[in-house]
């Protein structure tokens, strides 16, 4: 275990934290880079699903948008906006993160507004609710459980394909992972592995606990789903799948 | 400021690159696909199992897909630097890498599929005297096949996508050519867009072969109405 008690060092070293493109100083990049891009993600995604799934228009679009992304390797995405004129500035990687951020959130959420039943939107409607309040009072929050899911999925997306920026010159974690290649030092190879790996899990981790907090209605532990429950994370339909299994939930994990 | 980008003439797409440097795409298109099909294919022949185990009791569910929702987790780069220094710059640090991710998606398809067959059939088939070896291989293996199919071609796709990734390990496929003979290479354009380019077309091109496959072996769901 000489590249694991190499890691351990690696980590207990203050230095290695604090030092000038140190450990913090790429976790701050990481989350800053990762974050912008989910925050446009997020942003740009909802309101569209908000309004394709109110109106039940482009399901097939959402839901295909997902399932090509999957298709598109991140690292060429980020390879092709490094060598825009906008390559040297975070913006580069923020926008190809958020590219493959807006699928999952996309598809997600529009789902989750066509699965609101039916009766719910019409007794909303009988109560005198204008269509902006039957949107956002009646639909939004049941479909917050699916949008969450596709947030999470986006986050812990984000994160990963951020450590593929240090492949192209950005100063993410992954670039502890490339030094240590570089120096063929595996200790510090696997200290960056452990390090991104922590940060994908702890993404995973605080996302469900927010999803769980913000999910109105009784609250349920996140990790003890009943079993009926399937998330939508869960691939079930492969590329381009034919409409016909229709609202079972839309798979949408892209290759990180 | 003049960068070394607008320097030299760096259009995005160059026919007259992808001609002159053949000999070096070939290989590298032949590890990519060689990369996928290994993976997924070990991928599906370690998943079956565990899904029959994960059907048996909800006790091994649960741990089985846990553990394959931590491994998801897991960003590809991370997962190669923890495989490396047990096998080295190899093809098989990134086989390993993605045979792991493939049997994530596989293992859940498959357990999908296998409790979608209706009871009815199990039972009729028991009635018939079908043991349970013949039972999984003539009636549940069938009507599973949809989902086995699509499982397979999601972790397909995924993989294809993934195998770039290797490039870490100097093994990426076409993930060397945009990495190595385009980023590396002062930041030429033309092998980035078309190792990008290849690598889709392969994804949808293996997407569409699998669906040809799924067409052929379950030729029952096309009888009846027409879709």
């Amino acid at each position: 275990m000489n590249a694991f008690e190499g890691a351990l060092a690696y980590l207990n070293d203050p230095l290695n934290w604090s030092r000038p493109r140190g450990i913090v100083y790429l976790a701050g990049q990481h989350l800053q880079i990762a974050g912008l891009a989910l925050l446009f993600g997020v942003l740009i995604a909802v309101p569209v699903a908000m309004v394709l799934g109110h109106a039940g228009k482009g399901g097939g679009v959402t839901v295909g948008l997902a399932n090509v992304s999957r298709a598109v390797p991140t690292l060429a995405i980020l390879a092709i906006f490094a060598v825009t004129p906008i390559g040297f500035t975070i913006w580069a990687p923020v926008i190809a993160l958020t590219i493959f951020a807006i699928p999952p959130i996309l598809a997600n959420t529009y789902v989750g507004f066509r699965e609101v039943d039916g009766d719910v939107v019409e007794a909303a409607r009988a109560m005198g609710m204008s269509e902006r309040q039957v949107v956002l009072r009646a639909e939004l929050p049941l479909a917050v459980p699916l949008m969450m899911t596709g947030i999470r999925t986006a986050a812990v997306q984000v994160v990963a394909t951020a450590t593929l920026a240090a492949l192209l010159g950005g100063g993410t974690l992954g670039s502890i992972i490339r030094t240590g290649f570089a120096r063929q030092d595996t200790g510090v190879v696997v200290a960056g592995a452990l390090l991104v790996a922590g940060l994908a899990v702890l993404t995973e981790v605080v996302l469900a606990t927010v999803s769980w907090l913000v999910t109105p209605g009784q609250k349920q532990l996140p990790f003890t789903r009943r079993r009926g429950d399937r998330p939508v994370d869960e691939p079930a339909t492969g590329l381009g799948e034919r409409s016909d299994v229709d609202a079972s939930p839309v798979p949408v994990r892209v290759g990180r | 400021m003049v960068l070394a980008v607008d320097a030299g003439p760096n259009p995005w797409f160059s026919p007259s690159w992808v001609v002159d440097n053949w000999s070096l795409i070939m290989p590298l298109l032949a590890q990519h696909v060689r990369l996928t099909v290994v993976s997924v294919l070990i991928g599906a022949v370690i998943a079956f199992p565990l899904a029959l185990l994960a059907r048996r009791s909800r006790y091994l569910a649960g741990p089985v897909l846990g553990f394959s929702t931590l491994i998801y987790t897991i960003p590809s780069l991370a997962m190669f630097a923890f495989i490396a220094p047990i096998t080295g710059l190899s093809e098989t640090t990134v086989a390993i890498g993605l045979i792991l991710y493939s049997l994530v998606i596989l293992v859940r398809n498959f357990l999908v599929g296998l409790q979608a067959v209706p009871a009815d059939a199990v039972e009729a088939a028991r009635g018939m005297g079908y043991g349970p070896g013949r039972l999984l291989w003539r009636v549940e293996l069938p009507l599973a096949l949809p989902s086995i199919i699509a499982g397979i071609r999601i972790a397909t796709v995924s993989t294809v996508a993934l195998v770039t990734v290797g490039v870490i390990v100097g093994q990426g496929g076409l993930g060397q050519i945009i990495i190595v003979n385009g980023f590396g290479a002062n930041y030429y354009r033309p092998p980035i867009v078309f190792g990008t380019l290849a690598s889709v077309l392969l994804a949808l091109i293996a997407d569409q072969l699998l669906a040809l496959v799924e067409r052929v072996l379950t030729p029952w769901t096309r009888t009846g109405v027409s879709a």
